[in-house]
């Protein structure tokens, strides 16, 4: 079907948006508006041509396998109720585009702002879409995301960065019980697609694990629709700028949690744990709402508490398990985001024009701005539930299915109660927020002179308000057909019969709603002016969520500390003792389990040149091991001795391709230390009181040696017992024999590296890459120790004897030394490239390639480097260590992608012989290529990290600062 | 031929280079100074190449030269560098 691929398009394009707008020039203010809300009309024009398939019953899907062995794919799935509220989701955010346009300022840096929301819409797009489980859980967590980045848009206000940080945190927390959640449900169901899933509701329902998926599921919905006791979040995140308050915080991204709840509703309604769970925290969230509304003085903060509520009644409904709550719970969904998005715009245009929010400030605004006071009302009466406006004929079905609740416990006859209270409430706060900002006397002391908004400002709140009036006055003919297209995608064959009129005849409900208007009406009369007077809500004013959140999040971090103090230590003794120790033990328990063996597989003699070399290697190593605290280069010089020892072992146990590489890098590791050892502080032996080194000391280090043998004779112990049995078969053979016919060389190791096994090189190359930039970057803003700053003594002594002497130059002394190590190192230079590339090309036959090439290459850069010193290479040779390193991963990364051309997977090699004159058969594998990508990215890297230590030698010193503390973090200028 | 003198010579040789070797490793042991070290470990890389060599001799086989010449391309990269750290105080200026 070719209206699949539309719907990939539909959620593609608010991304691509998303990043064209990112790099739209800070101050393109009408470009990027004028782009994002082109995106959401041709995203909606492309959505509503759906309509005729989906009017018909069908279910539009579009899977792309991803890991079909998991049972994951990218599957879209578009149905008539994520069709209504994907139109939601698009057409609100384009209204909310053309409103931001006008909203926000022109020091604002907008294209951000625009980046940011259509990113928002597109992850809600894609948990709308989603036809697949950890689908909607990967896109729940981008809105999270976008709705922290949104929220703290203005990140240099203080409450915005809060607002912020709660929301990400109680959303994200709900995300991962979500995931938990989906998880289990997909294993319950057996299958992640949501399809699937849907068709399976009653073995759901009977698994054992139900309950725990369910809270889990719950938690996540709850904390995004902020239900109670997660609600806190929503007034915190009403710093945001108003048109995200408009679009996240009352249509779309609070939506998601009852969203899924809707979706979900087939497979996880309709038990008594569900009617208990989803209804109670619906109606505590209703009346906690409702509420708290009443109190609050910032008109946003009367819209988020009002939002709260009305999330609640909506849970609440869904909460009753009967379709036809469903179909209340839809309705009121699409009935809200449109009322309350408008109040929410208004509340902007209000707070944009007179400079406040605060509603005791606001007064007689009517005179000023008749239009927007006028909308504002229409909408505010739908809030309240006046007849003839989309509220009412939702909150109408709401108070019918309050009276119909049948569960058999006490919820049955408070429902109704409450709810005509909670309605009365809504009432009330409704009247509070037209009354006291747009009648009374004519406002003063306001920041600025209130006048009209400008028109197209007020354009989408008018749209919004008409859309209410519309759905209010003639319910069948506009919102009737889209209502049971998207109930009847939730219920099949379960819709229930359902009337949209106005007029149902004097009945219960009807009651209700008088009473709650007369009774709203009538406590505002009475109470509405000792309102303004009140800082705080009754009864529940007490219950701070935020200080209780800071206080959980507190204790959480306060533990987590106090458990890696425990648990944790900064020294690599301790740490390498437990590690030592803990797999001595576990070592000895197989031992003493199962006794030890020799194998009896055949035994060579030993030539006794070799007990010598190894005798050495092993005296050197300990030596080392002694020397390394306070004779760091005679530790470095017996490391070498022992480096040569193994390398002459593994060419002798013929394994020559690791003793060649094994030997450069031995050469080019023991420069790259002493390059740090310059900048090491001296170490000073200890001197203990009285010249003894205490008992304790002793005792440690004694059993730190014992621990040492014992690990060491075990390791040896084990290597014996497996190197005298017969070798198991492994995967060598069929390297072996693999080489040549699958890779085209001979040199095995070699075609394991760039042929077999070449997308771990890629990872390790990038790993190399990444290290060196690393270093790179952290050398850059390296302080030496205070007494490694000076010159070294040999230079002073130098120099002074330079300096001492009318016929010497500064320096002499050191280029007389070097004359001819110089000239033969700098003659070298070619000699030892050649070998290099040598190396490089036959690699792939014998013991060589890319990665002892570019070691070999970088020994002779060092070699320049240490006989004529930095700046006089620099002047004459320029090496750009980072291009090599970019072209060789390009390389790599093009070499494998080739293979595409071909019809191959990724990193695929041909080869074929190629005759050259004077140099014969030469391999031509794409492999080389590849290996060429290695070369030069080891050449890079290690050019770069050493380019980085040797320019420490060269930098100005900074004067030092003797008054600073000298355990201060230093300063993050850069330098010189 | 003169296979057993071949071989006894190289026999010989291999015992003396480890002698060497074990020399050169008690200079870097002992010391006294720094330089003796380096100087050892140079004599080491020395001895190890021409070790190298004869099992070259002994075995044919060539991949013991090619070590070889790698330690006698490159293996005075670390000496140069130990050198000039002790005479300069640091390897690159």
């Amino acid at each position: 079907m070719s209206d699949a691929r539309l719907l990939i398009l539909v959620l593609a394009l608010p991304f691509l948006g998303s990043i064209l707008a990112a790099f739209l020039p800070t101050r393109a203010r009408n470009a990027a508006s004028f782009m994002a809300g082109l995106i959401g009309l041709i995203a909606s024009a492309l959505l509503l041509s759906f309509y005729s398939t989906l009017a018909t019953g069908q279910t539009v899907r579009h899977v792309a396998p991803w890991l079909p062995s998991l049972g994951l794919d990218f599957t879209l799935r578009l149905s008539g109720f994520t069709w209504l509220f994907a139109l939601l989701v698009l057409g609100i955010g384009t209204l909310v585009v053309l409103y931001a346009r006008y909203y926000m300022s022109e020091e604002d840096p907008v294209p951000r702002f625009f980046s940011f929301l259509l990113a928002f819409m597109g992850s809600m797009l894609g948990v709308v879409l989603s036809g697949n489980l950890i689908q909607i859980v990967f896109f729940w967590e981008m809105t999270s995301l976008f709705s922290f980045l949104l929220i703290g848009y203005w990140h240099h206000n203080q409450s915005a960065r809060d607002g912020a940080r709660i929301a990400l945190i109680v959303t994200c927390l709900g995300g991962v019980c979500l995931l938990v959640g989906m998880l289990l449900l997909g294993h319950i169901a057996g299958s992640y697609d949501l399809d699937v899933v849907l068709g399976r509701g009653d073995i759901v329902r009977a698994h054992a694990l139900y309950l725990p998926m369910l809270i889990l599921i719950l938690i996540g919905a709850f904390t995004k629709s902020a239900q109670f006791p997660f609600q806190f979040w929503l007034p915190h995140a009403m710093s945001a700028p108003t048109p995200v308050s408009a679009y996240l915080h009352s249509a779309t991204m609070v939506k998601a949690g009852i969203f899924l709840l809707i979706l979900l509703w087939p497979v996880l309604a309709g038990t008594q744990i569900w009617y208990l769970i989803v209804v109670t925290i619906g109606l505590a969230t209703l009346l906690v709402g409702a509420w708290s509304a009443i109190f609050q003085h910032d008109l946003k903060g009367l819209l988020a508490y009002s939002t709260i509520s009305h999330l609640g009644l909506i849970t609440l409904l869904l909460g009753l398990g009967s379709p036809l709550g469903l179909v209340a719970a839809i309705f009121h969904t699409v009935n809200h985001a449109t009322f309350k998005a408008s109040l929410f715009m208004a509340a902007g245009i209000i707070d944009h024009e007179t400079g406040t929010r605060d509603l005791r400030k606001l007064s007689g605004l009517m005179k000023f701005m008749p239009i927007t006071a006028t909308l504002a009302m229409v909408a505010a009466a739908a809030m309240a539930g006046v007849p003839l406006l989309n509220g009412f004929l939702s909150k109408e079905m709401f108070l019918a299915e309050a009276l119909e609740s049948q569960s058999g416990t006490l919820l049955d006859w408070a429902l109704p109660i409450l709810a005509t209270l909670a309605s009365m409430f809504s009432v009330l706060y409704s009247i509070r927020f037209i009354h006291q900002t747009f009648f009374g006397p004519p406002p003063v002391d306001l920041p600025h002179t209130p006048h009209e908004a400008p028109h197209w400002m007020r354009l989408p709140i008018e749209i919004l308000v008409l859309a209410c009036l519309v759905v209010g006055i003639i319910p069948t003919l506009t919102i009737g057909p889209l209502l049971q297209i998207a109930v009847r995608s939730v219920l099949g064959d379960r819709t229930p019969d359902y009337s949209l009129a106005i007029w149902h005849g004097f009945n219960m409900p009807l009651l209700m709603s008088v009473i709650a208007l007369v009774g709203g009406v009538l406590l505002y009369r009475r109470f509405g002016g000792r309102l303004n007077a009140m800082t705080n809500s009754p009864f529940i004013g007490r219950l701070k969520g935020r200080r209780t959140f800071e206080t959980v999040l507190a204790a959480l971090i306060d533990g987590a500390s106090a458990l890696h103090r425990m648990v944790s230590t900064k020294r690599l003794q301790v740490q390498l003792r437990i590690l030592i120790v803990v797999t001595l033990a576990a070592g000895s328990i197989g031992f003493l389990t199962y006794g030890y063996s020799v194998g009896n597989g055949p035994t060579i003699m030993l030539d006794p040149i070799f007990a010598v070399l190894w005798i050495l290697g092993g005296a050197s190593a300990i030596g080392a091991a002694v020397q390394a605290k306070f004779h760091r280069l005679a530790a470095l010089a017996m490391v070498g001795v022992a480096g040569l020892s193994t390398c002459i072992s593994f060419i002798w146990l013929s394994a020559p391709d690791l003793g060649l590489t094994q030997l450069l890098v031995e050469s080019i590791t023991l420069v790259l230390m002493l390059l740090g050892l310059r900048w090491l502080p001296q170490r000073l032996p200890e001197f203990w009181p009285g010249g003894r080194t205490p008992f304790n000391v002793r005792l440690r280090r004694g059993g730190d040696i014992l621990i040492a043998v014992a690990a060491g004779l075990g390791a040896a112990a084990i290597a014996y017992a497996m190197m005298t049995r017969p070798e198991p078969e492994g995967i060598s053979r069929f390297f072996l024999e693999q080489a040549y016919h699958g890779g085209g060389g001979t040199n095995v190791v070699n075609v394991i590296l760039v042929d077999f096994r070449s997308f771990d090189t890629l990872g390790e190359i990038t790993v190399l890459a990444i290290v060196a930039l690393t270093v790179f970057s952290l050398l850059r803003r390296f302080r030496p120790a205070a007494e490694s700053v000076e010159l070294p003594v040999q230079q002073k002594v130098q120099n002074a004897f330079d300096a001492g002497r009318e016929d010497r130059e500064h320096g002499d002394t050191a280029a007389h030394y070097l004359l001819v190590p110089r000239v033969i190192m700098e003659w070298m230079f070619p000699i030892i490239l050649t070998c290099a590339l040598y190396f490089l090309i036959r690699g792939h036959d014998l013991p060589g390639g890319g990665f002892a090439g570019g070691v070999t290459a970088s020994i002779a850069i060092l070699l320049l480097y240490m006989a004529s010193g930095t700046r006089s290479v620099e002047a004459r040779l320029n090496i750009q260590p980072v291009r090599w390193i970019s072209v060789g991963l390009m390389f790599a990364v093009l070499t494998g992608m080739a293979a595409w051309l071909a019809g191959y997977p990724l990193l695929s090699t041909y080869f074929s012989y190629l005759e050259l004159p004077l140099i014969g058969d030469m391999p031509v594998a794409s492999a080389l290529l590849f290996d060429i990508g290695v070369f030069s990215v080891v050449v890079g890297t290690t050019a770069l990290i050493l380019i980085a230590l040797a320019h420490q030698s060269i930098r100005t010193p900074r004067a030092p600062k003797p008054e600073k503390a000298p355990d201060k973090i230093p300063d993050m200028e850069g330098d010189t | 031929m003169n296979w057993p003198i071949l071989a006894l010579a190289i026999t010989a040789a291999q015992v003396l280079l480890g002698l060497a070797m074990g020399c050169a490793v008690y200079r870097v042991f002992r010391g006294p100074r720094a330089q003796d070290r380096v100087l050892g470990l140079d004599a080491l890389y020395l001895s190890g190449m021409l070790l190298l060599l004869t099992y070259g001799i002994q075995t044919g086989r060539t991949l013991f030269f090619e070590a070889a010449l790698v330690i006698a391309l490159l293996g005075f990269a670390g000496t140069v560098a130990l050198a000039k750290f002790l005479m300069r105080g640091e390897v690159i200026e």
